[in-house]
């Protein structure tokens, strides 16, 4: 029975193999680009948006709207994770709930001394990130999740109160809301400078300057700031449930 | 030289796939997967998609095994209190 299965198993597997060298052969080299909308971008985009970054000319200018509605799709998520994650307020502690030993700030030299050295970069190189998508790869997503590790590192070397401390729910939660909605409002100037949604209206300086690119620049701005506060609202979800439990 | 690593990187992430699969306990599977988000995050940064790289690298190796890993300590805490109910 064994002996049948692995020569059915060995059957299936050489047909698989065959089908694939047979498409391998058929692949267009590493690098080759069949389409023509990468190159006409390309082209014109330092020209247009004066972006050094083609691929952030795309996401928050040409197909802006698409970004737009990729940021609501995270909101919506955070929102549905923090409605199911969080405790209900008429929702009783149980007494006989086990409580934990309060996690102690870590004593190792070490582990501090990093995360003390942690901290700075990672706020600064998100920093960089959100404000340079014009200019270098990266931009408010990307940057947005680095600068959203730092209280994270900060609670790994200290306890759940010094996370809720730099980084309360209030405060979060604020910046989620102003960050998406800040997307529309940026995107709202084109309809009153008399031309379409998210049209880039600002003045849009010279290529390789961190204030370039017109709203590029803002639109990133906003979108660093939905998803930082947005992930650090998920973590202090947890957090929150681990200071409820301690003793 | 950079189609050699190429190779290295695809040879590397389809071993590391398959361990992703094959690693049974969720919290070893936490970072293993993270593993392999780094490794896609090479692969992507050597194909000159530095953009796509950083996302990854945010979102793979950082944000996706912390979200599990976090989950896992949430039902985990469910199980106990479950547990002690029943022995009441």
């Amino acid at each position: 029975m064994k002996a049948l299965r692995l020569l059915l198993f060995a059957a299936g597997a050489l047909g698989l193999a065959a089908a694939f060298v047979g498409a391998g052969r058929k692949l267009p080299p590493v690098g080759s680009y069949a389409g023509a909308y990468g190159e006409v971008l390309n082209a014109v985009a330092l020209g247009e948006r004066r972006a050094t970054d083609v691929v952030s000319a795309v996401n928050f200018d040409y197909r802006g709207l698409d970004t737009l509605g990729e940021e609501f799709i995270l909101f919506t998520s955070v929102l549905a994770v923090a409605t199911i994650l969080r405790r209900q307020e008429d929702e009783e502690d149980e007494e006989d709930e086990p409580k934990w030993e309060p996690r102690k700030a870590p004593e190792s030299d070490a582990v501090r001394t990093l995360g003390g050295v942690l901290v700075p970069l990672m706020v600064s190189f998100g920093l960089y990130m959100i404000s340079h998508g014009a200019v270098s790869p990266g931009g408010g997503f990307q940057g947005g999740l680095v600068l959203a590790s730092a209280p994270l590192v900060v609670y790994l070397c200290a306890t759940a109160k010094t996370f809720l401390r730099i980084a309360p729910p209030g405060l979060t939660r604020a910046g989620e809301s102003i960050g998406a909605a800040g997307y529309v409002l940026i995107g709202c100037l084109g309809v009153l400078a008399g031309k379409t949604f998210l049209e880039n209206v600002l003045p849009l300086g010279t290529p390789g300057n961190a204030w370039s690119s017109g709203t590029i620049l803002f639109l990133n701005l906003t979108v660093g700031l939905a998803v930082a506060a947005g992930f650090t609202e998920l973590l202090s979800v947890f957090v929150e449930e681990v200071l409820r439990r301690e003793a | 030289m950079i189609g050699a690593l190429q190779l290295l990187l695809f040879i590397l992430l389809a071993v590391s796939g398959m361990q992703v699969v094959r690693t049974r306990e969720p919290a070893s599977q936490a970072v293993a997967v993270s593993f392999y988000g780094l490794v896609l995050a090479l692969l992507f940064f050597l194909h000159q998609a530095p953009d796509v790289a950083l996302s990854q690298i945010a979102v793979g190796a950082v944000a996706l095994p912390l979200m599990i890993l976090l989950a896992l300590a949430k039902v985990r805490r469910a199980e106990q209190a479950r547990e002690k109910e029943t022995q009441r």
